[in-house]
Parts: structure tokens; C-alpha cells; sequence
């Protein structure tokens, strides 16, 4: 009977003791963010989540580039815990949490020995649509434009089309790259050709376009006089809540900020 | 069940050893080859199941495209814009013929004249680092063969294209990004297989025929056109039908290059996009219907390559005979 009862009472012990190790064990705990979105947010984001896991070790951020619209799909479905976009939503889309972390300028690039360095919105339309087909129509050289796009589906794609296009449609004989990189390499290696990338992979080279008299800048993008610009954006399918809420708030927060701009992107605060 | 199997697990090894218990080895040795027959059975299913997933996923994904576009405006609707809703992939599959033919007209003379000159020709020590040399091709990745391609072959395509396209043509037709452009990028990286297959077949021709041929006052180039080549046929055909399937295939360089304009391939200077290239090019950012529908380009891509194949064995059959 003793005996019975103090073996109840040490397999007791011991089954509290395994719970309490278990609790326990594993220390400081491992946080995971799980990101996944748009491309042109990607550079950023890791960026951002760089800074935040050196802050706080024990927190691990990844990302996934898979894409604006796939983003705005893994918050949808709450896959992951914070989607991103680099368009604005449709108003369809607007049942999740979004959070504006940066704005990024659309640069419209040429070869660096173009000498047409200034064009009206209206013109790099007309360029796009097919209606401008050679430099000398909008005062430069006789020579054929090469007019170089993005995919469809593509954010920086989407936002052009938003900003420039508007009811018109890029010339369905565009040539068609599928990456930002791949975009500059082929501006810089065809004298005629015209593209448009995000401001912030600008270097030197391509030439930027000013459009209506107003350089692509942070500070012609910040004040509105630069047109072509579109938002960064974080999704989350609820109200986000602890290291998630946490993340986000250091990413609007002075310090995240600070990195936006460090990036060439332009803050939002 | 789960007993027997762990006995198995555990008495497999020592019938590999020579030890002590060799009256048992005979039923050990049997049980042994039964594991292994097991394994090699749940392998080939796994490989056959995961080609079925696949194919079966393809055809999942992809229906719902059929059945709200509609089959025949997909596969035969002339424009693929899908955010103004058109999923017309005739231009596509144009596309993808015209640059997979243009691919093999350019590799098929320069490979299989490689192939002959080395086994035929050249003395065996230069063979031997010619071969090294091609198969050294083979190993590079395609995205470097794409950015060759888009900052060397493309301006000097666009160069050849500013020259002879008159004037007044349509301008895309002097962007560089071209049928060509692709073509000659795939002839190149296609070069290696046929070419290595080639050689193997041309070597198992029997010397004999070579030696008779000689000795019944042929010259040689009559040999190698009147007796080699007719006997290696099927073997060199077998190295063309690998080649066009990496043509078929290849995604990365020619999206690069290609221009991967929508456009029906009127001339060998038209930027086209093929099968491939539309599915990696826009599948990132793809939603819905939109999504659904380039999966139904992975099916129609699925039958290209099924024809091409039948097309490639019944030349392959009609040369054995």
C-alpha cells in the first residue's frame, strides 16, 4: 500500500518534472516571421529584417520573392504572416491589414548616349502604345525606339500601366524582360531602347528621364512634383499581434526608416 | 508485418558478409534479394508516381483555364494579354515551333559535321580535346549562355537587322530580340549533345565497312556519306531528339534573348515568347484565371513535346529499317 502510493507519488514527481523541462528547455524561444511577396520589395525587406534580427537574436525572418499578387495572396490565406506588394490593392483585395512602409519612384531609363533626356508623360505614353516609333518624334535622333517592358502581372509593370498608361496599352510588340536586372542590362546595351525599372536600382548605366522638367529624386518623389511612383506595402490577414505587430512597428519606426532611405527608397514618415 | 520487416532491415547486411552461420546463408541471401526487389519496386514507383503527380497536377491546375476560356479560343486565339483578359496562346505555340526549328536547321549541320570530322577526319589527339572542350559547353549554366546572348549576340543581331530590314518596316523588327537571337543561342547550347552522341555513333560503325569501302576504291568522303553516316542515322537521330527536347525546354536563355513578345513569328527577325519562357516569365505574379492558364500553357507544352518525340521516332524507325 506504502509502496503503491510513493510510486504514484515519484511517477507523479517525475511527469511534472518532464513538463516543467519541457516548458522550460527551450529557452530564450525561436521566433519565426514568415514574409512572402512582391520582388521589388524583396531588397528592402531583407534589408529591414537584417537590422531586426541583429536587434533580436532569438527572431528568424524569412522571405520569399515570389510576386505582388502572391503576396497579397499569403496574407488573403494567412500563409504566411505578413504579405508584401509593390501595387496598391484592387478594392476586391481590401479585406486584409495594410501598412505603407515606403514609396518608390519608377525611373524611365535610356542609353546614356540618348541625347533626349526630358519627356512628358504623355509622350512616354504615346512611346509605349506604339505611337512614337522612332527617337526624332520627340526630338531626337532618326533611329527606331526599342521599347523594353515588363512582364504582365508585374508590380512595376502594374504601376506603370497605373501612373503613364492609364486607358492605353504597352504595344503588344514590346520586347518583354523579366527582371529588374534584366531590364538595365538590356537598356544599357541597346543605344534606342527605352525601359522602366524602380528608382532605387537606378546606376549609372542608364540615364533616368525627367519627366515634365522634374528629375526622378527622393525629394521630387516625397513631395508628389515626380510623378511616377508607386507604394511599398505589408499585408497581414488580421490585426497583426506580437513579434509580427512588433516587426512591423520597427519598420515604421525611426530606425526601419532610416533604412528605407538608406535604400533609395523614400520613407513614409 | 512491421516485425518481419524489421528482420529483414536487421539480417540484410550480414548476407553480405562471409562469417560464421553460413548453413543459414542460402535463406538469408533469398530474404536479402526479396528486400531488394522491394526497394527497387517502391523506387520505380515513387519515379513513375511523381511523373503522374506531376502530369496529373499540370492537367488540375490547368482545366479550369479550358473550361472558362474555352479550348479552341485558347489554343487558337491570336492574343495572350492576360490583364485585358485574352489568353489566346497561338501565337505562343507559333513561337516555340519557329524557334525550335530554326534551332535545329542551324545545330543539325555544325553538330553532325563536328561529329564526322572528329571521328573521321582529325588525327585522335586533337579529337580528344575538341570533345573535352564541347562537353565543357554542356556544363555552363543556360542564364550565362541568356546574358552572352543579350549583351553580345543581340546588338550585333540588331546591327545585321538595321541593315537589311527596309525602311518603314515595323520597328520590332529591328529591336534584336529575335527568333534568330534565340535560335542561335539554343544551336549553341544544344551543340554538345548531338554532337558527343553523334561521335559515339559514328565510332560503333564497324571498321570493316569503313576498310571495305576504302577498298572497293571509294574515297572517302563517299564512304562517309554513302556508308557511315546511312548506318549511324539512328544513333545520330538519337542524339537530335535529346538535343530538341533541351531546345524544347530550355527556359532561362531564351527568355533572355527572345524578346518574348507575343507576336506570330513572320520572319526569322520577329521577337516571339515560347512556351516555356511565358510560364517562368509571368507565373510570379499570376492570380486566378490568369494562374489556371499558364498552367494550360504547361499542357500544351506537354503535347508539343509528345508530337515533336513522335515526329523524332518515326524518322528514327524509318532510318533503322
Amino acid at each position: 500500500m506504502l509502496a503503491k502510493t510513493l510510486r504514484a507519488m515519484v511517477t507523479a514527481f517525475l511527469l511534472l518534472a518532464g513538463v516543467a523541462l519541457l516548458v522550460s528547455g527551450c529557452g530564450p524561444k525561436q521566433l519565426t516571421i514568415q514574409m512572402n511577396g512582391s520582388t521589388s520589395v524583396q531588397p528592402l525587406a531583407e534589408e529591414l529584417a537584417k537590422a531586426y534580427m541583429e536587434m533580436y537574436p532569438n527572431v528568424k525572418i524569412t522571405y520569399a520573392a515570389t510576386g505582388s499578387g502572391a503576396g497579397i495572396k499569403a496574407a488573403q490565406e494567412g500563409t504566411h504572416d505578413i504579405g508584401t506588394s509593390s501595387r496598391e490593392l484592387k478594392p476586391e483585395e481590401k479585406t486584409i491589414k495594410e501598412f505603407r512602409i515606403a514609396i518608390d519612384g519608377i525611373a524611365i531609363i535610356v542609353h546614356p548616349s540618348n541625347p533626349v533626356s526630358d519627356l512628358t508623360i504623355e509622350q512616354i505614353r504615346k512611346i509605349f502604345a506604339g505611337e512614337f516609333s522612332n527617337w526624332k518624334d520627340v526630338g531626337g535622333p532618326d533611329a527606331p525606339i526599342t521599347v523594353i517592358t515588363r512582364e504582365d502581372g508585374s508590380g512595376t509593370r502594374g504601376a506603370f500601366m497605373e501612373v503613364v498608361m492609364g486607358e492605353s496599352q504597352i504595344k503588344a510588340d514590346a520586347v518583354v524582360q523579366t527582371k529588374t536586372g534584366a531590364v538595365m542590362t538590356a537598356v544599357a546595351s541597346d543605344q534606342n531602347a527605352v525601359g522602366y525599372v524602380s528608382l532605387g536600382s537606378v546606376d549609372n548605366t542608364v540615364k533616368a528621364l525627367a519627366i515634365g522638367g522634374v528629375k526622378p529624386s527622393v525629394e521630387t518623389v516625397k513631395s508628389g512634383s515626380y510623378k511616377v511612383q508607386r507604394p511599398f506595402l505589408f499585408l497581414t490577414k488580421e490585426e497583426p499581434k506580437g513579434e509580427v505587430k512588433k516587426f512591423i512597428d520597427f519598420v515604421l519606426g525611426p530606425d526601419g526608416q532610416e533604412i528605407v532611405k538608406d535604400k533609395g527608397f523614400i520613407p513614409v514618415k | 508485418m512491421d516485425d518481419s520487416l524489421g528482420q529483414r532491415g536487421a539480417q540484410a547486411p550480414p548476407s553480405h558478409t562471409t562469417g560464421p552461420g553460413s548453413t543459414t546463408r542460402a535463406p538469408r541471401t533469398r530474404r536479402g534479394k526479396e528486400t531488394w526487389e522491394y526497394l527497387a519496386l517502391a523506387a520505380t514507383a515513387i519515379a513513375a508516381g511523381a511523373v503522374f503527380f506531376i502530369a496529373a497536377f499540370v492537367f488540375w491546375e490547368g482545366w479550369p483555364a479550358f473550361r472558362e476560356v474555352g479550348f479552341f479560343e485558347f489554343v487558337l486565339g491570336k492574343v495572350w494579354s492576360p490583364t485585358r483578359g485574352f489568353y489566346g496562346i497561338l501565337p505562343i505555340i507559333a513561337g516555340t515551333f519557329a524557334v525550335t526549328i530554326l534551332t535545329l536547321i542551324l545545330a543539325i549541320p555544325v553538330s553532325v559535321g563536328t561529329a564526322v570530322f572528329l571521328t573521321e577526319y582529325s588525327p585522335e589527339w586533337a579529337s580528344r580535346i575538341v570533345r573535352k572542350a564541347v562537353d565543357l559547353l554542356a556544363g555552363i549554366p543556360s542564364v550565362v549562355y541568356g546574358l552572352f546572348g543579350m549583351t553580345t549576340l543581340v546588338p550585333l543581331i540588331r546591327r545585321i537587322e538595321l541593315a537589311t530590314v527596309p525602311q518603314g518596316a515595323p520597328s520590332y523588327l529591328t529591336v534584336g530580340y529575335s527568333v534568330l537571337s534565340a535560335s542561335v543561342i539554343l544551336a549553341v547550347m544544344i551543340a554538345p549533345t548531338v554532337i558527343s552522341i553523334s561521335c559515339d555513333a559514328l565510332k560503333s560503325v564497324p571498321s570493316e565497312y569503313r576498310e571495305g569501302s576504302l577498298g572497293l576504291g571509294a574515297t572517302r568522303w563517299q564512304t562517309v556519306t554513302k556508308v557511315i553516316l546511312p548506318v549511324a542515322a539512328p544513333g545520330i537521330l538519337a542524339g537530335i531528339i535529346l538535343g530538341t527536347g533541351r531546345a524544347v525546354g530550355e527556359t532561362m536563355a531564351v527568355l533572355m534573348v527572345a524578346g518574348n513578345a507575343p507576336l506570330f513569328p513572320k520572319s526569322v527577325f520577329t521577337p516571339v515568347r515560347t512556351l516555356t519562357a511565358n510560364i517562368a516569365a509571368e507565373i510570379g505574379y499570376a492570380t486566378g484565371l490568369h494562374e489556371h492558364a499558364l498552367f494550360a500553357d504547361g499542357i500544351a507544352l506537354f503535347f508539343v513535346v509528345i508530337l515533336l518525340n513522335s515526329v523524332a521516332l518515326w524518322f528514327r524507325r524509318k532510318a533503322l529499317k
